[in-house]
C-alpha cells in the first residue's frame, strides 16, 4: 500500500478520564485494520498509559523524549503492534519534567513520522497545560471526547476555544476540523432527562458529531486484557466505534445501533479517503 | 421517607438534565464572551501581518500579538520588529500600544 497524505489527528478533551487513551488506541487500531499505516503517539509526559491500554508495556524501551533529545532514534523507540501489521505506538517518558516537548522537538518528530504514516494519532493528556498544547499544536483535526456530564461539556468548550487559537493552523489562518465524540453514553438515563443527551452536548459545544459510544463493559474488558476496543471481540462499543471512525474516513454507514443519530449524521461528510 | 416525598425526588433527578442544560449555556457563553483564549488573535495577527507586508518585508515571525488582562481593561500589545535592511538606522521595533 501506498502513503498518502499524512494527516495529525489529536484526541483531546480538557477533563481526565473521559476516554481519550481508549479512544486513542481504539481509532489507531481500527485505522490500521483498514490498511492505513497508523501511529499512536502518547503526549502524557511522566503518566504513560497508552501502552497498557495498547498491551505493550512490557515492551517500551525507548520512549518520545528519549527521540526528541537524541538519545535514541525513532525506528528505536517506535513499537509495532503483534496483531496488526500496520499498527505502531509511540510510547511516551515516565520522566517527570515536561518541559521536555519542546515545540522544535515535537515538530520534528511529528515531520519524520509524517514521511512514514498516513494517519498519527495524538493522544493529549488532560488539562490545557504543555502537555495538552503541544499534542494538538500541530493536529490537521481533533476529535474532541466528552462525557454527558457538566464539567466535562465545559471543558470540552474551553479546549475547543484552545483549537481555534493556539494551533499552527490557526496561527497559519486555517483550521483544525474539529469532531465531537460523546462516550460513556447511557441512552436510557438521557432519554429519562437524567443525562445530558448527545442533542443537549451537541447543541452546546456546536461542533459536528462524529459518533456516541456506549458506556460498556467491553471497554475495562478491552483494557484488562490490553486490546484496543476495535480489536477485542463483539461489543456495542466496538461497534459504535467502528462507525465512528467509518464516518471520520467519509464512509456512509447505518446500522441498527445508529438509527437513533441517523439524523444528526445524515449529510456529515468528514473526509474522504479510501485505502489504496 | 414517604412515598410523596420518594417520588418528588425522582421527579427531580428526571429534570437534572435540563437543569445541566440550562447551567452549561450561561457558563459556557461565558466563557466565551470573555475570550478565554482571544478567539480572533490568530486571525488579527494574520491579516495584519498581509496589511504590513505590503508595505515591508518582515519575517512570519517578528509579529507578536498580544492580549493581556487587567484589572479592568485589557491591552492589546503588537510588537513588530523590522529587519535591518528595511530602515537606515538598523534594527527597529514599532511598538503600538
Ligand atoms: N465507553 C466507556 N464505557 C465504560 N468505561 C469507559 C468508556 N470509555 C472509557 N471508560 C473508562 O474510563 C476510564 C478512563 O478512560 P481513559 O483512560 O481512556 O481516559 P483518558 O481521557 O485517557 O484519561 P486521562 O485524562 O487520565 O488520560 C477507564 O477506566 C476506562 O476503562
Ligand atoms: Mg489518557
Amino acid at each position: 500500500m501506498t502513503k498518502l497524505e499524512s494527516k495529525i489527528i489529536v484526541v483531546t478533551s480538557g477533563k481526565g478520564g473521559v476516554g481519550k487513551t481508549t479512544t486513542s488506541a481504539a481509532l489507531g487500531a481500527e485505522l490500521a485494520n483498514r490498511g492505513y499505516k497508523t501511529v499512536v503517539v502518547d503526549f502524557d509526559i511522566g503518566l504513560r498509559n497508552l501502552d497498557l491500554i495498547m498491551g505493550c508495556e512490557r515492551r517500551v524501551i525507548f520512549d518520545f523524549v528519549n527521540v526528541i533529545q537524541g538519545d535514541a532514534n525513532l525506528n528505536q523507540a517506535l513499537i509495532k503492534d503483534k496483531r496488526s501489521e500496520n499498527l505502531f505506538i509511540l510510547p511516551a517518558s515516565q520522566t517527570r519534567d515536561k518541559d521536555a516537548l519542546t515545540t522544535e522537538g515535537v515538530e520534528k518528530v511529528l515531520m519524520e513520522l509524517q514521511k512514514e504514516f498516513s494517519f498519527i494519532v495524538c493522544d493529549s493528556p488532560a488539562g490545557i497545560e504543555r502537555g495538552a498544547l503541544m499534542a494538538l499544536y500541530f493536529a490537521d483535526e481533533a476529535v474532541v471526547v466528552t462525557n454527558p456530564e457538566v464539567s466535562s461539556v465545559r471543558d470540552s468548550d474551553r479546549i475547543i476555544g484552545v483549537l481555534n487559537s493556539r494551533t499552527k493552523r490557526a496561527e497559519q489562518g486555517s483550521e483544525v476540523k474539529k469532531h465531537l465524540l460523546i462516550t460513556r453514553y447511557a441512552h436510557n438515563r438521557a432519554q429519562r432527562g437524567e443525562m445530558l443527551s448527545v442533542e443537549d452536548v451537541q447543541e452546546i459545544l456546536a461542533i459536528p458529531l462524529l459518533g456516541v459510544i456506549p458506556e460498556s463493559t467491553a471497554v475495562l474488558n478491552a483494557s484488562n486484557q490490553g486490546i484496543p476496543v476495535t480489536l477485542g471481540g463483539p461489543s456495542d462499543a466496538k461497534e459504535a466505534y467502528r462507525n465512528a471512525i467509518a464516518f471520520l474516513l467519509g464512509e456512509t454507514v447505518e446500522t441498527t445501533s445508529q438509527k437513533g443519530w441517523k439524523k444528526l449524521l445524515g449529510g456529515l461528510r468528514l473526509f474522504n479517503r479510501s485505502p489504496v | 421517607m414517604s412515598i410523596f416525598k420518594k417520588l418528588l425526588a425522582l421527579n427531580a433527578n428526571r429534570k437534572s438534565a435540563k437543569v445541566a442544560r440550562e447551567r452549561l449555556q450561561i457558563v459556557v457563553s461565558h466563557q466565551r464572551s470573555e475570550g478565554g483564549d482571544a478567539e480572533f488573535l490568530p486571525k488579527l495577527r494574520h491579516e495584519l501581518l498581509t496589511v504590513i507586508c505590503k508595505y515591508v518585508k518582515v519575517d512570519k515571525d517578528q509579529v507578536n500579538v498580544q492580549l493581556q488582562r487587567m484589572n479592568n481593561c485589557s491591552v492589546l500589545e503588537l510588537n513588530i520588529t523590522l529587519p535591518a535592511s528595511e530602515l537606515e538606522q538598523g534594527y527597529e521595533q514599532v511598538r503600538i500600544l
